[in-house]
C-alpha cells in the first residue's frame, strides 16, 4: 500500500529504529512550491516561495528558502491620505540542523527587504529529548535588527527616507509531551523585547479641529522606544478512533503597550482513501487597544504617545480554513519518493471596535469619531507542491 | 490548603516519584504508531505555516508563542 499511511509507516519504523539506537532523527529530504494570493482590505499581495531541505547525513541537514511578496492597493488609511501602494517584499533563509544524540541544534539566518524596510535575523534553537522520547524541551533565541524607513515619493518612482533603527530579541521555550499513545500536548513561552524606531511611519493619529472642514486633523504617530511582550500557548492534539485528528489551541498574550490578546484555535484533520489529506479550521482572536491608541485625540499633542494604527485598536477576528492534500507520485519518480499538492483556502474577518473607517462619504459629512466602524473581509489563497526525496 | 502550598506538594510527590523509579515512560516507542500519522504532526508544511503567522502579525498586536521566526515589516 504505497500511500500517505504506508509511508508514514516506514517513516516512523525509520524513526523508532534511529530511536532504539539512542539519536534523534532529521525530517525527510523536501523540496517545496508555492503560491499565495492576500486580498482584502485594498490590499492584494501575491506570494512566490520556494523551500529545500536536504539531509546531507543522518545529523546534518541543511534548509534554504525564498520568498517573494508583491503588494499593491492601499489600505483603508493609506486611502484616506490619497496614495497607493507598490512594493515587494523579498525573504531569504538558511538553516542548518544538526543532531547529536537526543539534541537537535538548529541555527538560522533570515534576512528580509522591502524597498523601505530591511530586516536581519540570525536564530538559534536547541530542542532535547527526554523521558523515554515521551518530552521535548526546545529553547530558542534570535535577535533581529530592523532599519526603518518610509516611501516619501510615489509608488512608481520611490524616495525612500530612513527613520531610524529597531532591535528585538526573542527568547522561546516549548514543551512538547506525549500523554497517551492517542494524545500530544504542547506549551510555548516566548518573550519578545523590542527597542528603537517602533512606529509605523504610513499611519497618521487625528484630533479634533473644528477649523478643518472635516472637523478633524492629521499629525504623526508617537511611539514608545520599547515594547516587551508576552505570550503563553498551550495545545493539545487528539487521534480519533477512526484515523482522523482533532486539535485545540490557546493562546495568551500581553505586552507593555497594554495590548491583551487571545487566541483560540480548533483544527480538525481527515483523510480519505488514503490518497487525500482535508483538514478544517477555525481561528477566533480578539484583543484590547494599546494604552496610547485612540480613534480620536483631543488635540494634536494631547498625551506623549499618540497612535491611531488598526493594529493597535481593539478587534476581533474570525478566521476559517479549508486545506486539501493531494499524495501522488506513490511508487516514486526518479530521485523523488512521493510527493503531495495542497490546496488551502482562509477568510477572515476583521472587525475593529474602535477604529473608524474615515474615507470620504461625501455629503452629509460624519462627524468626527461618529463614522461607521472599519471592517472587512481577507481571503487567503495558497497553493503548493511538496516532493519528498 | 491553599492552592499554591498544594501544587507544591504535588510537585514534591511527582519529583520523588520520577527520583525513586517510580514515574516510567508509559508510552512505549512500539506504540507510537498513530502519534506519527502525518495527521497529528503539529506542522505538516512550515512554509505554509510562516506564511500565515506572518499575515496574522502583520495585521494584529499579538505576536509570538507559535515558535517560528519571520522578517519584515507588512506595514503598508
Amino acid at each position: 500500500m504505497p500511500t500517505l499511511r504506508a509511508l508514514s509507516l516506514i517513516a516512523l519504523a525509520g524513526a523508532l529504529l534511529g530511536r532504539t539506537a539512542g539519536a534523534d532523527v532529521l525530517p525527510d529530504n523536501r523540496a517545496d512550491l508555492f503560491y499565495s494570493r492576500y486580498s482584502g482590505g485594498g490590499m492584494e499581495i501575491q506570494g512566490y516561495s520556494a523551500l529545500v531541505r536536504e539531509k546531507f547525513s543522518d545529523t546534518f541537514a541543511v534548509e534554504a528558502s525564498y520568498f517573494v511578496d508583491k503588494v499593491s492597493g492601499a489600505s483603508v488609511d493609506v486611502l484616506s491620505q490619497a496614495s497607493v501602494i507598490k512594493d515587494e517584499r523579498k525573504q531569504k533563509n538558511l538553516t542548518v540542523n544538526w543532531v547529536h544524540d537526543k539534541t537537535t541544534y538548529t541555527v538560522g539566518y533570515t534576512e528580509s527587504r522591502e524597498r523601505d524596510y530591511i530586516s536581519y535575523t540570525p536564530h538559534f534553537a536547541l530542542s532535547q529529548d527526554m523521558f523515554g522520547d515521551l518530552t521535548t524541551v526546545t529553547v530558542g533565541y534570535s535577535r533581529t535588527r530592523d532599519i526603518v524607513g518610509e516611501n516619501d515619493g510615489t509608488a512608481d518612482v520611490p524616495v525612500i527616507a530612513w527613520l531610524g533603527h529597531a532591535e528585538s530579541r526573542a527568547y522561546d521555550l516549548g514543551v512538547s509531551q506525549i500523554i497517551t499513545r492517542n494524545m500530544i500536548a504542547g506549551l510555548t513561552l516566548d518573550v519578545i523585547t523590542d527597542n528603537g524606531y517602533l512606529a509605523n511611519p504610513y499611519r497618521s493619529i487625528r484630533y479634533y479641529d473644528p477649523a478643518s472642514a472635516k472637523g478633524y486633523g492629521l499629525g504623526s504617530q508617537v511611539y514608545p522606544d520599547t515594547r516587551t511582550s508576552t505570550a503563553v500557548e498551550g495545545r493539545i492534539k487528539y487521534y480519533l478512533p477512526y484515523r482522523a485528528a482533532a486539535a485545540l489551541s490557546y493562546r495568551y498574550y500581553r505586552d507593555t503597550w497594554g495590548i491583551v490578546g487571545r487566541t483560540i484555535e480548533i483544527d480538525y484533520t481527515q483523510p480519505f482513501a488514503n490518497l487525500w489529506i482535508l483538514e478544517g479550521r477555525v481561528r477566533l482572536y480578539s484583543q484590547g487597544h494599546a494604552v496610547f491608541y485612540s480613534d480620536v485625540f483631543p488635540y494634536a499633542g494631547y498625551q506623549n504617545f499618540e497612535a491611531r494604527d488598526q493594529d493597535l485598536a481593539a478587534q476581533k477576528n474570525t478566521t476559517i480554513g479549508a486545506k486539501a492534500t493531494y499524495a501522488f507520485l506513490p511508487e516514486g519518480w526518479k530521485v523523488f519518493k512521493r510527493g503531495t499538492a495542497t490546496i488551502d483556502v482562509s477568510r477572515i474577518q476583521f472587525k475593529y471596535s474602535d477604529f473608524r473607517d474615515i474615507r470620504d462619504y461625501g455629503e452629509p459629512q460624519y462627524a468626527p469619531g461618529e463614522e461607521p466602524l472599519y471592517h472587512f473581509d481577507a481571503t487567503i489563497y495558497q497553493l503548493y507542491m511538496s516532493m519528498f526525496f | 490548603m491553599r492552592p499554591l502550598r498544594r501544587y507544591c506538594l504535588l510537585g514534591v510527590v511527582l519529583t520523588s516519584a520520577g527520583c525513586s523509579g517510580g514515574l516510567q515512560p508509559w508510552v512505549k516507542p512500539y506504540e507510537r504508531d498513530r502519534l506519527a500519522d502525518p495527521i497529528m504532526s503539529w506542522d505538516r508544511d512550515a512554509i505554509s505555516s510562516a506564511y500565515i503567522e506572518h499575515v496574522q502579525e502583520s495585521r494584529e498586536g499579538a505576536r509570538g508563542g507559535t515558535g517560528s521566526a519571520g522578517g519584515g515589516c507588512g506595514c503598508n
